[in-house]
């Protein structure tokens, strides 16, 4: 069996990824998609985590994780249309009306 | 507990988010039907008053419900109070708002209960998951309200980045709820009492789930989405962001130290240095800013930073056991409570004399009000004074109680890092009450006509500056209250 350390180390390097991602990318769709990504490393954590103290309760967050997140997503492509139709561009770098 | 029926005492605990939802669900539906824009207003202030009314059945049936999944005690029936009171004064705020901005209402005003709800989830949460579920609820509804006015460039772009900073949050504090739950191998709070405060997984769990937290409570350096946010929504969701997701968030915060003693071993250096950050860069920021609702933006970051020196007075004075940490819980409580009215109490009056497409948001603006409008000008300097924190207003009392809760817990530095911010505070506090008074209007403002203050804004300003100034002269009845030793219902 694979050790739960591997799949938390997964887990971590895709979370990593995911913010890495978020920090450096300029498109907001791709920047949407490393959130998802994120959220996706969470629930590795915790299938991996439920695995590992043999409880079920690890897996059922998981369920709702995935729930929110598609509502999350139907928003969140609400708003990206919304933008991309009021400018025209998707560069989050001239989403910009708005400065320190 | 075993048995997998909820009671009806379950159901009364969660009363209030019921009602809640099912007003918001009611105007949706209703929505194609009803032409009529103050049958909606009505509706959803009957929902927020009902969900109030239900806090205190909620508050009568004591104890955790759902099989710990939600806990009814004083600490929830107060945020529930608090939120609802905040979604009350913003529905009345919102109605000619809405009507000046002609958008559509039923669509607003269910998104705000929604809101609501999920504040009010989030303050009786007992078990990360429904904590989870509650934050967003009100952050998904949140992001919506932001971009409400979907056709000003503005209003996207601040949906925009709250969003998609929001969701990074999110995830952060998902992460830190899976690591918790790897170290201790349960989500509820209730059960982590023993976990073992020295362990590598519990603690990089609870600092991923501070970093979520701290991204909602706008503290330093996680603060950069605020003042675009705030600038960008309607007036009115900003009066909501500024009060209700903030006061719920750090109820979130206050429950998990007052359940797990872990996280209080651990946090202290970490809310010393959030809490010095944060005020100075809310205090900082609002220095320069020439946008009333910038300022306004800028001055709620600072006042978060506030409540964390109250927080670090909470986690020092921890190791003294529960009864030694209740004046810094009693500290917080009556700082979000004061600061929520006034905030409420200033956005009202910048949203209403911002006039049609939001156009007069300049501190010129403000110049010379006192000669145009004397009473609006009259109740703005309330408000400011109060975030001032000047004596016969809430502010002072909330101030002071977090003064008081660092000096006793021997956080002097803190406490005198605080009072330098409070005296830059004061700077441009002063300043928009100096342009109000002393400024005269420019020529196209003095030959403007007065702006209209309807019934249901006067209400707001009435109820939100009668109660700064109560709660100013008298405090101790919140601060009794608060003070239970059964707060935390157990």
């Amino acid at each position: 069996m694979v050790p739960t350390n591997y799949y938390i180390i997964l887990s971590a390097i895709l979370f990593g990824i995911g913010v890495f991602a978020f920090v450096f990318k300029r498109n907001i769709i791709t920047i949407f998609m490393s959130i998802e990504l994120m959220l996706n490393a969470v629930n590795l954590a915790f299938v991996a985590f439920s695995q590992a103290w043999g409880k079920l309760d690890g897996q059922v967050f998981v369920l709702f994780v995935i729930v929110v997140a598609a509502a999350e997503a139907a928003v969140g492509l609400g708003i990206i249309i919304l933008i991309a139709r009021n400018r025209q561009t998707l560069n989050v770098e001239r989403v910009d009306l708005m400065k320190l | 507990m075993n048995s997998a029926i909820p009671t009806i005492a379950d159901f009364y605990r969660v009363l209030p988010e019921l009602l809640w939802c099912g007003f918001g669900l009611l105007a949706m539906f209703l929505q194609p039907f009803v032409r009529n824009r103050h049958f909606f207003t009505a509706l959803a202030f009957i929902g927020a008053l009902a969900g109030m009314a239900g806090s205190f059945l909620s508050f009568r049936n004591p104890g955790a419900g759902f099989y710990g999944l939600i806990q009814a005690d004083a600490f929830s029936f107060f945020f529930h109070l608090l939120v609802g009171t905040v979604a009350v004064l913003v529905v009345l705020a919102a109605g000619p708002y809405l009507d000046r901005e002609r958008l559509p209402v039923a669509e607003f005003y269910a998104l705000l209960l929604f809101a609501t709800a999920g504040m009010g989830v989030l303050a009786s949460a007992q078990e990360l998951l429904t904590a989870f579920i509650g934050l967003e609820m009100s952050s998904i509804s949140s992001y919506i309200l932001a971009g409400y006015r979907r056709d000003a460039l503005k209003s996207g772009e601040s949906a925009m980045k709250y969003f998609l900073l929001g969701s990074f949050a999110t995830a952060f504090f998902l992460y830190g709820i899976a690591l918790v739950y790897g170290a201790t191998g349960t989500t509820r709070l209730d059960m982590m009492v023993d976990a073992d405060p020295l362990g590598t997984l519990l603690k990089l769990g609870l600092s991923m789930i501070l970093i979520g937290l701290g991204f909602k409570v706008a503290a330093a350096p996680f603060q950069i989405w605020t003042p675009d946010v705030y600038e960008g929504a309607p007036t009115p969701v900003t009066a909501l962001f500024s009060a209700g997701p903030k006061a719920a968030a750090f109820a979130l915060l206050l429950r998990i130290f007052a359940t797990v003693p872990a996280a209080t071993h651990f946090w202290f250096w970490a809310f010393w240095i959030l809490a010095v950050l944060t005020m100075f860069a809310g205090n900082l920021g609002a220095l320069v800013q020439t946008n009333i609702k910038r300022l306004l933006a800028y001055s709620s970051i600072a006042h978060a930073g506030y409540i964390l020196v109250a927080f670090a007075a909470v986690t020092s004075m921890a190791k003294g056991g529960r009864s030694e940490a209740a004046v810094a819980y009693a500290a917080v409580l009556f700082y979000l409570l004061s600061y929520a009215l006034v905030k409420l109490g200033a956005f009202t009056i910048v949203s209403q004399l911002g006039g049609a497409g939001e156009k007069n948001l300049s501190l010129d603006d403000y110049a010379g009000l006192s000669q145009r409008q004397p009473v609006v000008a009259a109740m703005l300097s309330i408000y400011l004074l109060s975030l001032l924190g000047l004596p016969v207003t809430a502010g002072f009392f909330g101030k002071f109680y977090i003064f008081k809760a660092a000096v006793n817990s021997h956080l002097l530095w803190l406490a005198v890092l605080m009072a330098i911010n409070s005296i830059i505070g004061a700077y441009y506090y002063l300043r928009v009450i100096v342009l109000m008074y002393m400024r005269e209007p420019s020529a196209e403002s003095a030959a403007a006509a007065p702006v209209g203050f309807p019934l249901t804004v006067s209400v707001v300003l009435a109820v939100t500056a009668i109660g700064t100034i109560l709660f100013g002269l008298m405090p101790n009845p919140v601060i009794n209250f608060i003070l239970q030793p059964t707060l935390f219902g157990h």
